[in-house]
């Protein structure tokens, strides 16, 4: 063999752990902490002192899951209004403001969630959080402004999903393996309801969910917790508790049985992409009898996925992309493992030329079959837990990718050390439960299959007219 | 998925422009620079917080030396180098080959990673590690050895050319493709700034195309490292040492490392071109620019301020505030200089609905001719400096960022102290100089347009 001895994997992945929580000790990366304002806000502060830098997060618990149909993407567009002004702040003065502090800042909606960002010198602070505290209670503006960032929100879906065959594919696909959870509709929201949307849609969406007890401000950076929580205190405190409307639960019910689509869109490769329903993880309960077996299997399964597709040179890659006879240009796999919504396993690939998607669908579910058959080796489980461990170390570098993973981890529910605590999970996973999951949950009837079928570029035709309604 | 509200807009400029600091009564970034015996420079910044290390190896072996017929051959050399490396004799006895998987394999047991790629200029590898005594020293050598004896296989480039010729032909289905390439073509000429790799130039490459560029190019001698992270000098002396130990065999010192022949400059353009090409999509792409400036121009400082304001700075610039905020015909429309060792582009970018085209086109053409003939106001400059000089703390706050403006300051010869003066730079920006150097830089009259899938586009 030309690689490493496989007796030294466990070793090495043990000194990563002891170089990281020595490492904690002596270099003090200072912990989270998190407390909750008498309105019902969360505040999480994670101080950062490399830098004389801070970035402030506002998050709600809110994003496309909670719209329903008919006003499909209102989230989204609520986000961009967002920064249309209030009483106090004139449209666009906000973004005006943020930038004469010298600061960056946008924000990003979800199925889950709707989060607005400013990284600025740790010395504004107050000055952002009084801004966006503002925006949170306050968002109002005219219906003229509206209108005109309802066309920027249908631009960001012509660029991002109707020119894009393999997004628009996407969407398609989501709406055929989610029947009632709303998971089925695309975050931007249908082109028809963007169309119809108004600004009543938008301001009610914003009463109903923009409750301080719905939201989380993260502050990650050159701060400390007594300063945030006094300005947290002095801005958000102030604001009137208000009630977190109700969820229906909207389940997934259960699918019995393959369902098969064919997506035909201008392109030269086909695309295939197998969609399977799997369990998500619903709680980080570290005493074994405390879980849920699909926890367990929800972890089973992310060590699976990067078995298969976690590294260069993983198994998807060697079988199916290297070789004389190789069926695909690329194949990958991801597990969701966590989220507000129903969770899925996905196997994806780019047939070679000569090569047919059946084929590179046969592949995929070939190297599934492989692992529920023999299982995978100690080598491979131990390389997929390093490379967890290690990047546990690399993300420390990023202060804005630690507030984003605090952020998403409160709209989910988990704790601040949600992450260390998944990766303690994850180390955990044995070959066994792997291969099990690999043997579990990889049949036909909890099964999406869609295929994009290049059809031939008229690069010559007239562009599509408008659709009708469009404002001009 | 997620969607956000505003596509990162490209930076003012390329990397290279990325550098500014924060508080200049404080002690500036300590870079500290060094030339060892083999030629190699080498800039350091420790940074002790986190025990992790990024290094950056950069080579005047960028595209902009390919050869007309062979345009990609530096992109694909660099993505060469890991696919495998040859056997050896090294210190600690005969070393096997390992091939593809065993590479990537040894590198993910490693927790560390390390790839190649190429820039217009510039080839640069890159290694990131734990700085843990055991595993750097590992990650080192595997990284000298994918440095210094790469395999470059025939049979998996045959294989790599396959899988690159079907996503070329591929990415030529998307309109933003066939814009950048109509506009590269149109700005650049034959300058090796718009050369396109295409099916037919990666024909023509072979993996002895790949070992002569190495050989002539990848010295120790012609490197250029940056290092950032929990290393001190002696101990980034002696990494570097190792990471260049097995390139040394078989280059040895200055001698091996005449100048490089000059590459020609960009021509500016003789005159205005507008190239309308039929397209069936749902949003026409709108691309508008011509030669730049390279990066040692004496008005860098004005151009990088000057466009913030035109059409650089998130939602405040002229051009989102007109096309964008007021109008709503584009989510993203930017502008931006590339300068590097030539001058590279001055781009215009927006995407609006086919039948919206002739506005947004009035509009920013408008807004660049405007700025060009009076220069930004007093409150606009204003409000550049704010930001520029308030936010230069976010451009240099963790060692990923570090690492990039330091290897800028090292590929362009920038004095050591260039972050700790750069706001004095910025500060010293007048409307006036904005004003003047955009009149000698861009030709509004004499620019290239590119319209893709204009409503009233011909066949």
């Amino acid at each position: 063999m030309t690689h490493l001895p496989t007796r030294l994997l466990p070793l090495l992945l043990l000194s990563l752990c002891l170089l990281f929580s020595s490492t904690a000790q002596a270099q003090t990366p200072a912990k989270a902490e998190q407390f909750t304002l008498s309105n019902g806000l969360t505040v999480i502060v994670k101080p950062d002192r490399r830098a004389p830098t801070a970035v402030h997060m506002l998050w709600v618990r809110v994003g496309s899951m909670d719209e329903v149909d008919g006003t499909s993407g209102v989230a989204h567009v609520l986000e961009h209004m967002m920064f249309k002004g209030t009483p106090q702040v004139p449209p666009g003065e906000f973004s005006r403001r943020v930038a004469a502090l010298g600061g960056r800042e946008n924000a990003f909606t979800t199925k889950d969630y709707t989060g607005f960002y400013q990284q600025i010198p740790a010395s504004r602070l107050e000055d952002v959080m009084k801004l966006e505290a503002d925006r949170f209670a306050h968002n109002q503006w005219a219906d003229a402004e509206f209108n005109k960032e309802l066309e920027v929100v249908k631009e960001e879906r012509r660029l991002r999903t109707e020119d894009k065959p393999r997004a628009l594919m996407h969407e398609a696909v989501e709406a055929t393996v989610f029947v009632a959870s709303p998971y089925r509709r695309p975050i931007v929201g249908w082109m028809s309801d963007l169309q119809a949307m108004t600004p009543s849609d938008a301001r009610n969406f914003y009463r109903r969910w923009y409750v301080p007890a719905n939201a989380v401000v993260v502050v990650a950076g050159d701060v400390n917790p007594a300063q945030v929580r006094r300005l947290a205190e002095k801005y958000y405190g102030v604001l009137p508790a208000r009630a977190v409307p109700v969820r229906k639960p909207r389940e997934e019910p259960v699918q019995s049985g393959v369902r098969r689509m064919d997506f035909k869109a201008p392109a030269e490769q086909a695309y295939i992409t197998l969609a399977f329903k799997v369990p998500g993880l619903q709680s980080l309960a570290d005493k074994p009898s405390d879980t849920q077996a699909g926890d367990s299997d929800a972890l089973a399964l992310t060590v699976l996925a990067a078995v298969l597709d976690g590294y260069s040179g993983a198994r998807l890659e060697r079988a199916l992309t290297q070789g004389d006879n190789r069926v695909a240009d690329s194949a990958g796999a991801d597990n969701g493992l966590w989220g507000r919504g129903p969770q899925l396993f996905t196997l994806e690939g780019v047939p070679a030329q000569g090569k047919t998607a059946a084929q590179v669908e046969l592949a995929l579910r070939e190297q599934v079959s492989l692992i529920a058959r023999d299982g995978v080796t100690e080598a491979e489980l131990n390389r997929v837990k390093t490379q967890w461990v290690a990047s546990e170390v690399y993300k420390l570098d990023s202060v804005f990718n630690q507030a984003r993973e605090l952020g998403s981890n409160w709209v989910q529910g988990l704790p601040l050390d949600a992450d260390e605590q998944l990766i303690a999970r994850l180390r955990a996973v044995t070959a066994e439960q792997v291969k099990a999951v690999a043997g579990k949950y990889f049949g036909d009837d909890q099964l999406t299959v869609a295929v994009l079928q290049p059809q031939p570029l008229d690069k010559t035709r007239k562009p599509r007219t408008p659709p009708v309604g469009a404002r001009h | 998925m997620i969607t956000i509200k505003k596509i990162a807009t490209y930076a003012v400029l390329t990397g290279a422009t990325s550098l500014f600091y924060i508080n200049l009564a404080l002690a500036g970034i300590p870079i500290e620079h060094w030339t060892q015996a083999s030629g190699v420079q080498v800039y350091l910044v420790p940074s002790p917080a986190i025990p992790m290390v990024d290094v950056q190896i950069d080579f005047d072996a960028g595209s902009r030396r390919d050869p007309a017929d062979q345009a990609g051959l530096a992109s694909v050399t660099a993505s060469m180098t890991s696919k495998g490396v040859l056997a050896s004799v090294g210190a600690a006895g005969t070393e096997p080959a390992l091939d593809e998987n065993a590479l990537s394999e040894a590198w993910a047991d490693l927790g560390a990673s390390f790839g190649a790629g190429a820039g217009s200029d510039r080839m640069s590898f890159s290694l990131r590690s734990l700085t843990y005594p055991d595993l750097l020293i590992k990650a080192t050598q595997l990284a000298a050895r994918q440095l210094g004896e790469p395999a470059f296989p025939p049979a998996i480039w045959l294989r790599e050319r396959e899988t690159l010729n079907a996503a070329i032909r591929e990415a030529n289905t998307r309109p933003a493709t066939l814009a950048a390439r109509a506009f590269n073509s149109a700005v650049y000429g034959p300058h090796p700034y718009g050369f396109e790799m295409t099916e037919a130039t990666l024909a023509r490459i072979s993996v002895a195309d790949m070992q002569a560029l190495y050989r002539a190019l990848i010295l120790p001698c012609r490197a250029k490292v940056t290092l950032v992270g929990a290393v001190n000098r002696a101990q980034a002396d002696g990494l570097v040492t190792q990471l260049f130990s097995r390139l040394a065999a078989t280059a040895t010192a200055p001698a091996a490392c005449p100048a490089l022949p000059a590459v020609a400059e960009v021509a500016a353009l003789e005159q205005p071109a507008e190239k309308r090409i039929a397209f069936d999509s749902a949003q026409a792409h709108v691309l508008i620019g011509q030669p730049g400036f390279k990066r040692d121009d004496p008005d860098y400082f004005a151009l990088t301020v000057g466009n913030y304001i035109l059409g650089g700075g998130g939602f405040v610039s002229r051009l989102t505030t007109q096309v964008r905020e007021k109008r709503g015909l584009s989510y993203s429309v930017y502008s931006y200089f590339a300068p590097g060792l030539h001058a590279g582009a001055f781009t215009l970018g927006l995407q609006t609905r086919p039948d919206q085209v002739s506005q947004a086109l009035k509009v920013s053409r408008d807004v660049v001719a405007q700025f060009v003939a009076n220069g930004p106001s007093a409150a606009e400059l204003k409000a550049a400096k704010d930001n520029l000089v308030g936010g230069f703390a976010l451009r240099i706050d963790s060692n990923r960022k570090l690492l990039d403006n330091v290897a800028n300051i090292a590929w362009n010869q920038l004095p050591l102290d260039y972050l700790d003066s750069w706001t004095q730079q910025v500060e010293k920006v007048s409307a006036a100089d904005i004003k003047a150097a955009f009149a000698r830089k861009l030709q509004p009259e004499k620019m290239v347009t590119v319209v893709l899938g204009a409503a009233d586009a011909q066949k």
